[in-house]
């Protein structure tokens, strides 16, 4: 789908390395490369959502496009400005602007600052506000997230995990935000309590008008939240594409595997379901294999896939993948030069190849 | 599933309560299930929903104090566990009842190599001299999928990822032959494509060694593809029970019923809106006299709070503790 719509977030070619160092004097020996280059848009008052498994970058990426770390190449623009290489008086300027929901309610809350001094945190650090209406939009907070005022003096040992979680969603909105990056807020909570904070979510999207970079490893809750989804492997985006789109007609064969790999609470379909096992782990990103990095563990590898890195490319309006298997270039070479690769695909098995 | 085979295991009115300085907490109240050879029973609930401590409890790990098992009969084959003592309990941990935890770092010892890690088991239980139960090492590590096998029992837990750990775990596990293995979130801590890798893994060997299995999680997905019979607990007793296509079709419990659809799903068309369980998980053991659900539950009534609903059969071999009837939608 193309769309007329404005891009809040823009990223390009992000990386974000850490450097490894080692022997007498601690040199650099090498670099993680945690995010290794991506690029794309967050259109204003949507939710891309990044999956991906642990280790593929998904939550560096999040903080990196915040700025909290300082990122080793690239461009980010929110709402037209750069900011990836913002100088941290600049920076601490915008940070209003842009806020974050983190994974664990226990341990991003100060255990010794009750409710109302977490929330008024914000408040304090980037507004002028006096004491009553410092109170009042603290009061109004709580409200929209759904906490009960009585409870602003307690501190956070007192709430249950989920309301921990509209504690720092509430600490994210303070400062009336446009941005915002969620990092696996579900992750730490109850299967029954998930879906009232995603609920709060989507209801506080259209209350203010919210665009979310949701990160989550659960296929299935993003699903759900995000209008268009990013699969990261191993520091790079590898499709990206509208929810329907990557859900119905996924391209990379790693989306593909994740996908059949969840498993769906409904035996009568797990019965059905046919698993794409991946052999073997994700390999390290201090070390990622030549060619592409999914090379090690694709079912449908070919020669080329372990020598050239695939091209992130728009293989359909809106639809980007990066691999070479819907790259027309490559695969027309391929076919040209008959067996001198390994089938694309199962169903037509060429002559002259060893398994 | 052999329905008349008697169980290798058989709790009955299992009871566990933990003594701390603002009361008594009940953790595990009134649990009674039952497991068949080859069968692997599912064990469904939340964070506090007494899963975990109930299997605790089964084979003496928990500690006491503050821990108390007060009441109950737990039968593997002839004898009951919790009268045996600990000195025969430790014969039967890691021989009769092979455990598989969620964390593999944390359940393995970081500083032995996981060759004597699965050694151990062998030399102490099965009386195996050094040369025999390397032997058996080396076919445990290739059983559950470990490439080069031989080489790799001198590596220590942190040179294996997690999945490989995982299945480290399995093959400690497996090493006795044991009868029962029980496995508490194994696969919780895993990726999801490393987690199928597992669970194909789990497919496998129960196929090639019919040991019954109980698995603990909180992901109904997971217990959906391997179980035969779930347990769904709630506020440390049993909600429902049953054949695991049965209380997926047909759940009759309120909490059950609200679970299976607050929980998105990748291979059904998009919900607009979420359906939401209101309110939070319970407070344990607050009132072991009334329903633990009933705060939370749409269709609770003025009973619920007097008097905790017995487990009552409404299907073959599915059994509901509630005190309202999902078929009539009337109080029983």
């Amino acid at each position: 789908m193309t769309s007329p719509r404005k891009a809040l977030v823009e990223v390009r070619d992000l990386k974000m390395h850490f450097p490894i160092s080692g022997g007498l004097l601690r040199r650099q020996v090498g670099a993680v490369k945690a995010v290794d280059g991506v690029s794309f848009d967050i259109f204003e008052g949507e939710t891309l959502g990044i999956v991906g498994e642990s280790g593929c970058g998904k939550s560096t990426c999040g903080r990196a496009v915040l700025r909290l770390y300082d990122i080793t190449e690239g461009s980010i623009k929110i709402d037209g400005t750069e900011i990836g290489t913002m100088g941290q008086g600049q920076l601490r300027r915008m940070r209003p602007k842009m806020q974050m929901v983190f994974q664990d309610p226990q341990a991003c809350l100060n255990p010794r600052m009750t409710v109302a001094g977490i929330i008024a945190e914000p408040l304090d650090e980037h507004g002028k506000l006096s004491g009553k209406a410092k109170l009042d939009r603290v009061y109004e907070l709580m409200d929209a997230v759904g906490l009960n005022r009585n409870f602003a003096n307690r501190y956070p040992h007192a709430f249950s995990g989920g309301q921990r979680q509209r504690i720092g969603i509430a600490r994210a909105l303070a400062l009336n935000p446009r941005f915002i990056v969620c990092d696996e807020p579900i992750a730490a909570l109850d299967v029954s309590i998930q879906a009232q904070v995603v609920n709060l979510l989507e209801k506080l999207q259209d209350e203010f008008g919210l665009t979310y970079m949701f990160i989550s490893h659960d296929l299935s809750m993003v699903k759900h939240i995000a209008d268009r989804v990013a699969v990261m492997y191993l520091g790079k985006v590898v499709e990206l594409a509208e929810r329907d789109e990557l859900y119905e007609r996924p391209l990379h064969p790693y989306t593909e595997a994740l996908m059949s790999a969840v498993p769906e609470p409904d035996p009568a379909i797990e019965a059905k379901v046919e698993r794409i096992i991946l052999r073997g782990d994700v390999p390290s990103p201090s070390n990622p294999p030549k060619g592409c990095n999914f090379s090690t563990r694709c079912p449908k590898v070919m020669d080329i896939c372990r020598k050239l890195d695939p091209e992130y490319r728009e293989a359909r309006p809106g639809h980007f993948v990066a691999c070479h298997l819907h790259d027309a270039g490559i695969m027309d070479n391929q076919t040209n030069a008959g067996s001198a690769g390994a089938p694309p695909r199962n169903e037509h098995k060429q002559q002259g190849e060893d398994a | 599933m052999p329905d008349g085979a008697l169980p290798v295991l058989d709790v009955k009115n299992l009871k566990t309560v933990f003594h701390t300085r603002s009361g008594d907490i009940h953790a595990v109240n009134s649990v009674s299930f039952d497991l068949r050879p080859g069968e692997l029973l599912g064990v469904v609930g939340e964070s506090g929903s007494g899963k975990s401590v109930t299997m605790m409890s089964l084979i003496g790990l928990l500690p006491s104090p503050p821990a108390e098992v007060r009441e109950g009969q737990v039968m593997l084959g002839d004898q009951d566990l919790l009268k045996i003592g600990e000195e025969r309990l430790r014969a039967i941990r890691g021989r009769d009842v092979g455990f598989v935890f969620q964390d593999p770092m944390t359940s393995l010892n970081p500083v032995f190599t996981v060759g004597f890690q699965i050694m151990e088991p062998l030399r102490r239980h099965m009386g195996m001299d050094k040369k025999r139960a390397r032997k058996r090492a080396v076919e445990l590590l290739e059983l559950v999928g470990i490439p080069d096998a031989e080489r790799r029992l001198k590596d220590f837990p942190h040179q294996f990822s997690g999945g490989m750990r995982q299945r480290v775990m399995i093959a400690i596990a497996l090493a006795c032959d044991p009868k029962v293995l029980i496995a508490d979130e194994p696969t919780t801590a895993l990726d999801v494509t490393i987690q199928a890798q597992i669970i194909e893994l789990v497919k496998d060997l129960r196929e090639k060694l019919g040991m019954a299995i109980i698995w603990i999680t909180h992901d109904l997905g997971v217990i959906a593809g391997i179980a035969d019979r779930v347990m769904v607990m709630y506020g440390g007793q049993v909600a429902e029970h049953g054949p695991v296509r049965e209380v997926f079709a047909n759940p009759a419990h309120p909490y059950t019923r609200a679970l299976l659809k607050t929980v998105p799903k990748l291979r059904e068309p998009r919900a607009e809106k979420l359906r939401v369980i209101e309110g939070q998980p319970p407070m344990l053991g607050a009132h072991p006299a009334a329903c633990p659900f009933r705060a939370r539950c749409a269709h609770a009534f003025d009973r619920c709070a007097r008097e905790n609903p017995a487990r009552r059969l409404i299907g073959k071999g599915h059994d509901v503790a509630c005190h309202w009837d999902h078929r009539t939608g009337e109080p029983t």
